[in-house]
């Protein structure tokens, strides 16, 4: 993915198959040799990261279907079969339900460091809506498969966000039918999600290839926003960030795993272990908690297309993010006004996702409308005119003089560094 | 000129970020002054207490004793009306539950009569149950249980200690990410059964119910109070009080809701102890690779 | 930066400057250690996944089954389902048992009882094949050891059991006598649990 390679493979079967399929040289350019800025902090070790939550979450569900059963009358019995008889069947069913939820704390993490430090800026634009892209999928991914169980939350949870469409118009009622497969959430909307949950996260996967290309083309953006100037800059992939990144992925895991073990259902909801009643809503219906943020705004706007619209458009407002930021420069260091907008966002969206869990009552609601309301503000306009008006603090003339300080590029042995001039 | 404007702009962003955190806070108060005035109470009435388990904490264990204890009440009392579907007799034979010996999960299922067939001339009939069995129902079908109760089916208990729990708030709830406490179900069991009072003067029970401070749902409870003082006879000593009763059959509900707790806790134990030497390994690796480097 | 990944050994002066220094077996063991590690712990992960795909506690619950032969008179066989195959109890006839006990060893093809109550090298006479005791109760899984079919009862040229997929012939104690199968039939564990009730499995 990065251009032609340097590999020279160590025998003759390697020389000949590489002759024949150069997969052992698009390895070694793209996860060996493969120059990244030195200065990397652990924010970015969340790609790797989301990377195994993947593959981990495709390992885990694969296995999971082995004994699943996609029928109304046997999906809640047969997850409760593995939980009960299939060997270490708990294990992997709250190895998949918590590394659901780990994976959205982890691409969460991941876009935020993005929005921290300008990650979607020029020439990365492709490769942040890709991402983008990623999340949505991750989003249909996560909804289908928390109806699987069908439980009364997994029931009543796709019941109201298949309604979401009804508010269409004209054609709500029909589009809506028609994810039914019927008049109400039954059978054939089980075994469609069902399929649809499978076949996902392949998509993802198919996604992230094209993100992870697209990254290499201009390689990562790094904490101080400033391109890589030449090889001082850089570090070779192996085996700087093999070990680093897999430093921050064994400290994830052992929070994952404080959760897999210890808090196996705090990110669940009791109602979930009552199978699905069609008949009875639970008082108080909450979705996934990562979800919680965009529910809020839906429910913050009194009026139902209204609400499914501003829901939609504040993912959708995410993607367009590359053009409104209107500032030059990349990193929210060398931001003073940005940084301080970024952590208000931050609190606003955590205060959104706060509000989403809450009944939609009284004060509650008030809060939903102005955190809403910032929400769209901070992206609409405060990106726009703080390009314009912010003054950025001066910018290190490279990657290099950041980490070692002015006039010491020349401090490590080899060539000289002669950082070239912006 | 531009610095002032900058100010400004930073200003305005601290004055909405104070603002932003105030409404979040204020959100809560609100909505408590509101209840107020349409004094529409929370429920449960009363808060479960947090019960000291065998089962809590990073090296919880259920007690054998109490889960057969539990199931004895669960036998004796809860059963008459309550399914338990997910249950087979094997499981009380399992390690980390009650630990019957094999004989005692045979002759504990003999006790019970379950239907199979059909047999050869086509019929259904009764024999006595067996290990590989489930617990038998007390009703054909959640119709039949709603007309037996009131119009209330009595709900399936074999997930209750999961199924159930009163909500903690905030900032509770991110404190038992480091507390681990995942005892919310036990806890509401052993408040519920407890939760029988007299209702207050001027409270109106409707018909058919019984008020009960520990029910999430309501003042009133459909269920009556199903656990009096020496109602179940224990063999081994442990006081015959509903307090005791409602402790073991809330432990064993959690049993039933989760039968490899012992085992979840014990490999995580492991898992994190291993994940702990491998990420320190890590570290001294990686910072000896980065060593020689600025970064 | 968009050409290409530069050579390795651009980057000489950053990397090699570290192998030059001294502690080389110290290092080496640092790293070794920490792989070593890591692979214990894939290994560890791998199991549950292997592990899940063997028979779970309710199909192991399932494991016995106990059967009421009261109603069998000789001559009549009845079949159960044991771990999801076939078993056959047969009362059998004097006659069957007689020309069971007819055959020598020497004219098996599969010497070997095949009788899980019995040792492994137990010989393929009657007796080790036949209920111990009572030579006309008959317990065997009624599969065939080629390639899984199940065969005909009292048919084929030793009015035993005949495989119709591929012709192998069994004689009235289950044994194969010609035909593509290796294996005389195999014998399930069983017991009497009374004269009239054996347990299988």
């Amino acid at each position: 993915m990065s251009g032609p390679s340097t590999y020279q493979p160590q025998n003759a079967f390697l020389k000949w198959f590489e002759a024949r399929l150069p997969i052992g040289g698009l390895i070694h350019s793209s996860f060996i040799v493969f120059p990244n800025p030195r200065n990397l902090n652990y924010w970015w070790t969340f790609g790797g990261i989301l990377a195994f939550m993947l593959v981990a979450q495709i390992i885990t569900g694969v296995v999971l279907v082995m004994h699943y059963t996609p029928h109304t009358t046997l999906a809640f019995s047969s997850v409760e079969g593995i939980m009960r008889d299939v060997n270490y069947g708990w294990l992997l069913r709250y190895l998949h339900a918590n590394g659901a939820s780990m994976f959205f704390i982890a691409v969460y993490v991941h876009i935020f460091r993005g929005l921290y430090y300008g990650s979607y800026k020029a020439p990365r634009e492709v490769l942040w809506i890709l991402g983008m892209i990623i999340f949505l999928l991750m989003m249909a991914t996560g909804f289908m498969g928390y109806v699987l169980p069908w439980g009364q939350m997994s029931f009543w949870g796709a019941t109201v966000i298949t309604n979401l469409f009804s508010a269409i118009p004209i054609f709500g009622e029909t589009i809506v039918t028609w994810l039914w497969g019927g008049f109400s959430v039954d059978n054939p909307t089980l075994n469609r999600f069902f399929s649809l949950h499978y076949l996902l996260p392949f998509m993802i996967a198919g996604v992230v290839v094209l993100h992870i290309w697209a990254l290499h083309i201009p390689g990562s953006n790094n904490p101080t926003g400033v391109s890589v100037k030449d090889k001082q800059d850089t570090l070779p992939f192996h085996p700087y960030f093999t070990v680093k990144d897999a430093l921050g992925l064994v400290v994830f895991l052992i929070v994952y795993m404080w959760f897999v073990f210890y808090l196996p259902n705090f990110m669940g909801h009791p109602d979930n272990y009552t199978a699905a009643n069609p008949l009875v809503t639970p008082a108080h219906i909450v979705p996934e908690w990562y979800f919680l943020p965009f529910y809020a705004i839906l429910r913050s706007i009194p009026d139902k297309l209204g609400g499914v619209i501003a829901m939609f458009g504040a993912i959708a407002v995410l993607f367009v993010v590359p053009w409104l930021d209107t500032s030059k420069v990349r990193s929210a260091n060398f931001r003073p006004l940005y940084r301080q907008f970024f952590w208000i966002l931050v609190i606003v969206s955590i205060g959104l996702g706060y509000l989403g869990s809450r009944p939609a009552e009284g004060g509650y609601v008030i809060a939903s409308r102005i955190l809403t309301v910032y929400y769209f503000f901070h992206f609409l306009v405060i990106l726009p005119l703080l390009g314009l008006f912010e003054k950025p603090k001066p910018l290190p003339a490279s990657i290099t003089e950041s980490v070692l300080g002015k006039g010491a590029a020349n401090v490590t042995a080899g060539a000289p560094a002669a950082p070239q001039t912006k | 000129m531009m610095k002032t404007l900058s100010e400004k702009i930073a200003r305005f962003g601290l004055a909405l970020s104070l603002s932003v955190a105030s409404a979040t806070l204020v959100a809560g108060p609100v909505s408590a002054a509101e209840e107020e005035v349409h004094a529409t109470p929370h429920y449960p009435l009363v808060h479960p207490t947090q019960e000291p388990w065998s089962f809590a904490g990073v090296f919880g264990k259920f007690d054998t004793a109490q889960l057969q204890r539990g199931y004895q009440v669960y036998k004796e009392v809860c059963s008459a009306c309550h399914s338990m579907e997910l249950m087979s007799f094997r499981n009380l034979g399992q390690p980390g539950g009650p630990n019957f010996s094999e004989a005692q999960v045979k002759a504990l299922a003999a006790t019970f009569q379950v239907q199979d067939g059909p047999n050869d001339a086509g019929d259904m009939f009764e024999r006595p149950a067996r290990p590989s069995d489930r617990f038998p129902s007390p009703f054909p079908n959640p119709e039949a249980a709603a007309a037996s109760n009131n119009g209330k089916a009595p709900p399936d208990l074999s997930l209750m200690g999961k199924a159930r729990a009163v909500e903690r708030g905030f900032p509770w709830f991110v404190l038992d990410i480091f507390t681990q406490y995942q005892e919310g179900g036990p806890d509401y069991i052993h408040g519920l059964l407890t939760g029988y009072k007299e209702p207050p003067a001027g409270t109106e029970v409707g018909p058919g119910l019984h008020y009960n401070v520990g029910f999430g749902s309501g003042p009133a409870i459909a269920m009556a109070p199903p656990l009096s003082d020496g109602q179940v006879t224990y063999s081994d000593g442990t006081p015959e009080t509903v307090d005791q009763y409602s402790r073991d059959v809330a432990a064993f509900l959690m049993w039933t809701a989760e039968p490899h707790l012992d085992a979840r806790k014990r490999i995580g134990f492991q898992v994190i102890l291993f994940l702990i030497v491998f990420a320190g390994l890590l570290y001294f690796a990686k910072k000896k690779i980065w060593a020689k480097v600025a970064h | 930066m968009t050409t290409g990944a530069p050579a390795s050994e651009d980057y000489e002066g950053i990397i090699l400057a570290e192998n030059a220094t001294a502690e080389p077996t110290r290092r080496d063991f640092l790293y070794i250690a920490t792989g070593a590690v890591g692979a214990v712990g894939v290994a560890a992960a791998v199991w549950p996944f292997i592990n899940q795909m063997n028979p779970d506690a309710s199909a192991l619950a399932l494991a016995s089954t106990e059967v009421d032969i009261g109603a069998l008179q000789p001559g009549d066989s009845l079949t159960v389902k044991w771990r999801g195959k076939p078993v056959v109890v047969r009362n059998r006839t004097q006659k069957e048992i007689d020309d069971a006990k007819a055959a020598s060893l020497s004219d098996l093809k599969d010497p070997v009882a095949r009788n899980a109550n019995l040792q492994l090298d137990a010989p393929a006479t009657d007796a080790n094949r036949a209920a111990a005791g009572k030579e006309n109760w008959f317990v065997m899984v009624n599969v065939c050891t080629h390639l899984g079919c199940i065969p005909l009862g009292q048919s084929g040229s030793f009015n035993g059991w005949f495989c119709p997929c591929h012709g192998s012939v069994y004689d009235t104690a289950g044994r194969i006598r010609s035909g593509p199968a290796p294996e005389n039939m195999a014998i399930p564990v069983y017991s009497f649990l009374s004269d009239t009730k054996i347990k299988i499995g």
